[in-house]
C-alpha cells in the first residue's frame, strides 16, 4: 500500500436528479505511483472529471462513498479544513478552461500568493520574488509585468500557464490536470504538455492527466484508465493499450482516430451517446447499447473488472467476441441506436 | 482615467443642447401657456396680448428658444410666472430637500440591501433566504405610494412617532441643532418609504449574482487552492457578485433624485418632485424646463459616476 501515492478504492459519487441518488462515478478504483502519469480517458459525460473533483473533495452536493488513500490517510475522512490544507498544497489542480479559471478582479500575483500564503510556503518577504521566478519557471516572458496584470490582458496560453504556476507553486506531491489542452489551440497544446512533463519530471509528483484526447495519452501517459458511463471498462499500460486494446470501447476509440491506413475511408464514429445518468441502465454491459450488433448472451450480467494480463484489467466478457462492425451500413446502427435513445428519454446530464 | 471623464463630459454637452431643444419644441405643442391660467374676464384681451408680445409669448418656439439660450448663458434662468420669483430661487429652496432625501434613501438601500441579498445568495433555499425572496415579492409588488401611506398611518398618526409633513419644523434657527435633528427627524419616514421598496431590486440583483459566482471556475480553482469558506465568499464570490450593483449605484442615486415624486407627495415634502407636478399642471414652463434640464443633466451624471465606478471596481473596464 505504501507504494502507492494514491489509491482510490470503490470510489462512488452520486449527485442528486429530481430527490434521487445517481451514481455519475460508480465503483471506480485507481492508483497512482510517485513519478507516474495515470491518463484517465473517455468522452464527455463519462465521469472523468467527477472522479478528479471527488478526489480532491470539491463536490458540495454530492454524495461520496468508498475511500481515497494519499499518503496513508483516508481523504474521505478529513473534514472541510483539513482538505483545505490538501487542496492546493500536496494535491493540486490544473482546470481544463485558463479563459474562466482565474479570478477576473486579482492581479496574477495575487493569485498565485493567495495559495503560497494559505500553505505557508516561503516568508512572506520573499513571496513576490518567489511569484515572479514561479511565472519564469512555467515560461511567461517578462513575469514582472505579468504578475501585475489581470487576467484579461493576457492570452489563452498565458493564462493557463498562470494556472499551473499557481498548481505548482507549493511543489505538490500530486497533480491533478483535468483536461489541460483542450480549451487551447493546438501549438499552444503542445508546448503546455511539453511544460506539465518537465514540471512533473522536476517535481517527482505523480499525475492524474484527464483527456478525451488519445494523442495526448501516447505522448504524456505512463498507464491508461478507460471511462465509460461512470465506470472503469479498461486499465493498461499506455504501449499495452494502443497495441493490444481490449474492451470493445477502447476498440471503439482508438478505431475513431483517423489513421493512414484508413486513408480515403470513412472516419469510424461510435454511434449514440453516453446514456444519461438517470436514465441508466446499471444492470449487464454499459455500453452494450453502443455496439447492438453483439449479442446479449456475449455479456455479462453483472460486468467485473478482470486482469487478463500483468497489469491489464478489462471490465465484462464481451471483448472475447468483439467485432468491430466494418460490414454493417451505419444506417441501421444509427436508426437502432435512436430507438434505444428515445426509450432513454434523451435526458442531458450534468 | 481624468481624460476619459474630461471626455465623458464633453459628450455630455450636445446632449443636454439636443435635450433641450427637445424639451422646448414639446412644451409648445402644449395648449396654453403661463397667462391663459390668470385670465381675468375684469382684464382686456389687448391687456393680455401686450403682456404676451413683452414676455414673447407669442414667438415661435425657436424664437424663444434661441431668447432663452441667449439669457442663459448671461446666468437668467427667467422667472417663475406662477410663483413671481426667479427661477433658481424656486428650485434651489427644494433641492437640497431632495438630495438629502435621496442620499439617505440610497444609504438604507445598501445598508439593509446588499447584506440582505448576499445572504439570501450565500444560504440559498435556506429558510432564511425564502424569507428575504418572499419580501422581495411583496416589495415588487407594492407600489411606493401605498407603503408610503402604511407607513405615514402606522408611524405617523397611529404612534405618532415621526411627523407627517414637511421637512423641517416650524420656528427653528437654520443651522442649529435642533434645526438639522428636526431635519433628519422628517426625512426618516420618507426615505425609509423609499428604501424598503427600492432595495428590493438590489437584493435580488445580489442574490443570483451571489449564485451565479459560486458555479463560476475561478471559485472552483480558489477551493482547489484551499481558500476556506469566509476568504473564499469575501474575496471571490462577493467582490465579483457586486459588480453589477456598482455599476448601478450612479442611476440607482439619480433615479431617486427625480423619482420620489410620490414619496414627497404623500409626506408633503417640499423636493422637487412636487415642484416639477406643480410646474406642469400650472403650465409655468420656466422651471418646468429647467427642471427637466436638470434631470436630464443628472441622468448623464449618473451614467458617467456609474461608468467611473465601474472602471474601479472592475479592471476590465478600465480605460487606459
Amino acid at each position: 500500500m505504501v507504494e502507492y501515492l494514491l489509491e482510490a478504492n470503490s470510489l462512488t459519487t452520486s449527485f442528486k436528479i429530481d430527490g434521487e441518488y445517481y451514481p455519475a462515478v460508480d465503483d471506480v478504483s485507481i492508483r497512482i505511483r510517485q513519478n507516474e502519469v495515470l491518463a484517465l480517458v473517455g468522452e464527455s459525460g463519462s465521469g472523468k472529471s467527477a472522479t478528479a473533483f471527488s478526489l480532491m473533495g470539491l463536490h458540495r452536493h454530492a454524495r461520496v462513498t468508498g475511500e481515497v488513500f494519499f499518503q496513508g490517510k483516508d481523504l474521505l475522512k478529513n473534514n472541510e479544513r483539513q482538505m483545505n490544507k490538501i487542496r492546493g498544497g500536496d494535491i493540486a489542480m490544473i482546470f481544463q478552461d485558463p479563459m474562466t479559471a482565474l479570478n477576473p478582479l486579482m492581479k496574477i500575483k495575487h493569485q498565485i500568493q493567495e495559495t503560497l500564503r494559505i500553505h505557508g510556503t516561503g516568508k512572506k518577504s520573499e513571496r513576490e520574488s518567489y511569484t515572479i521566478e514561479l511565472l519564469d519557471r512555467v515560461g511567461i516572458p517578462r513575469p514582472e509585468r505579468v504578475a501585475e496584470a489581470y487576467p484579461h490582458e493576457l492570452s489563452g496560453g498565458m493564462r493557463q500557464r498562470v494556472v499551473i504556476a499557481i498548481a505548482i507553486a507549493n511543489r505538490p506531491k500530486l497533480l491533478i490536470a483535468d483536461e489541460p489542452t483542450t480549451a487551447l489551440d493546438v501549438t499552444i497544446q503542445a508546448q503546455i504538455l511539453d511544460l506539465i512533463r518537465e514540471l512533473q519530471d522536476d517535481l517527482g509528483s505523480g499525475v492524474l492527466l484527464i483527456t478525451h484526447d488519445l494523442g495526448v495519452v501516447a505522448e504524456m501517459a505512463d498507464r491508461v484508465a478507460v471511462m465509460y458511463a461512470g465506470q472503469i471498462v479498461e486499465v493498461a499500460p499506455v504501449r499495452e493499450l494502443f497495441m493490444n486494446p481490449q474492451h470493445p470501447y477502447t476498440r471503439s476509440l482508438l478505431n475513431s482516430l483517423p489513421s493512414e491506413e484508413q486513408l480515403g475511408s470513412k472516419l469510424h464514429v461510435i454511434q449514440g451517446v453516453v446514456p444519461a445518468l438517470n436514465k441508466m441502465d446499471r444492470d449487464g454491459c454499459r455500453f452494450a447499447p453502443r455496439i447492438p450488433w453483439i449479442s446479449a448472451e456475449e455479456h455479462e450480467h453483472q460486468p467485473k473488472l478482470r486482469e487478463i494480463a500483468p497489469g491489464h484489467q478489462v471490465r465484462c466478457t464481451c471483448y472475447k467476441n468483439f467485432h468491430l462492425n466494418t460490414s454493417m451500413d451505419h444506417g441501421a446502427v444509427e436508426q437502432r441506436v435512436e430507438a434505444h435513445q428515445m426509450e432513454e428519454g434523451g435526458v442531458d446530464r450534468r | 482615467m481624468i481624460k476619459f471623464t474630461l471626455r465623458r463630459l464633453l459628450i455630455t454637452f450636445p446632449q443636454l443642447v439636443l435635450l433641450s431643444i427637445l424639451v422646448f419644441f414639446l412644451g409648445s405643442l402644449m395648449p396654453g401657456d403661463a397667462l391663459s391660467g390668470m385670465i381675468d374676464p375684469s382684464i382686456p384681451a389687448e391687456a393680455i396680448q401686450a403682456r404676451r408680445e413683452a414676455l414673447g409669448l407669442d414667438n415661435p418656439w425657436y424664437i424663444q428658444y434661441r431668447d432663452w439660450v441667449v439669457a442663459m448663458f448671461q446666468g437668467d434662468f427667467g422667472n417663475s410666472i406662477f410663483h413671481q420669483r426667479p427661477v433658481l430661487d424656486v428650485i434651489g429652496d427644494r433641492l437640497l430637500n431632495t438630495i438629502w432625501l435621496s442620499l439617505f434613501s440610497v444609504f438604507i438601500i445598501y445598508l439593509i440591501g446588499l447584506p440582505l441579498g448576499l445572504i439570501s445568495g450565500r444560504y440559498k433555499d435556506s429558510l432564511l433566504d425564502s424569507a428575504i425572496t418572499g419580501y422581495t415579492y411583496l416589495g415588487f409588488a407594492t407600489p411606493t405610494f401605498v407603503f408610503g401611506l402604511v407607513l405615514l398611518w402606522i408611524f405617523g398618526y397611529h404612534f405618532g412617532v415621526f411627523p407627517t409633513n414637511g421637512s423641517v419644523a416650524a420656528g427653528l434657527e437654520p443651522g442649529s441643532l435642533d434645526y438639522i435633528l428636526s431635519k433628519i427627524n422628517h426625512l426618516i419616514l420618507p426615505s425609509f418609504s423609499i428604501a424598503l421598496i427600492g432595495l428590493v431590486g438590489t437584493v435580488q440583483y445580489l442574490r443570483s449574482g451571489v449564485i451565479e459566482a459560486q458555479q463560476k471556475d475561478y471559485v472552483m480553482l480558489a477551493r482547489a487552492k484551499g481558500v476556506k469558506s469566509t476568504a473564499l465568499y469575501v474575496k471571490h464570490i462577493f467582490r465579483n457578485a457586486i459588480i453589477p450593483i456598482a455599476a448601478f449605484f450612479g442611476y440607482e442615486l439619480v433615479g431617486l433624485l427625480g423619482g420620489s415624486i410620490f414619496i414627497e407627495w404623500v409626506y408633503a415634502y417640499p423636493g422637487m418632485g412636487a415642484l416639477f407636478l406643480e410646474s406642469i399642471s400650472t403650465r409655468d414652463f420656466s422651471v418646468a424646463n429647467v427642471l427637466i434640464l436638470f434631470y436630464g443633466f443628472l441622468t448623464i451624471l449618473g451614467a458617467l459616476l456609474s461608468d467611473i465606478i465601474l472602471s474601479i471596481v472592475d479592471p476590465r473596464i478600465r480605460i487606459k
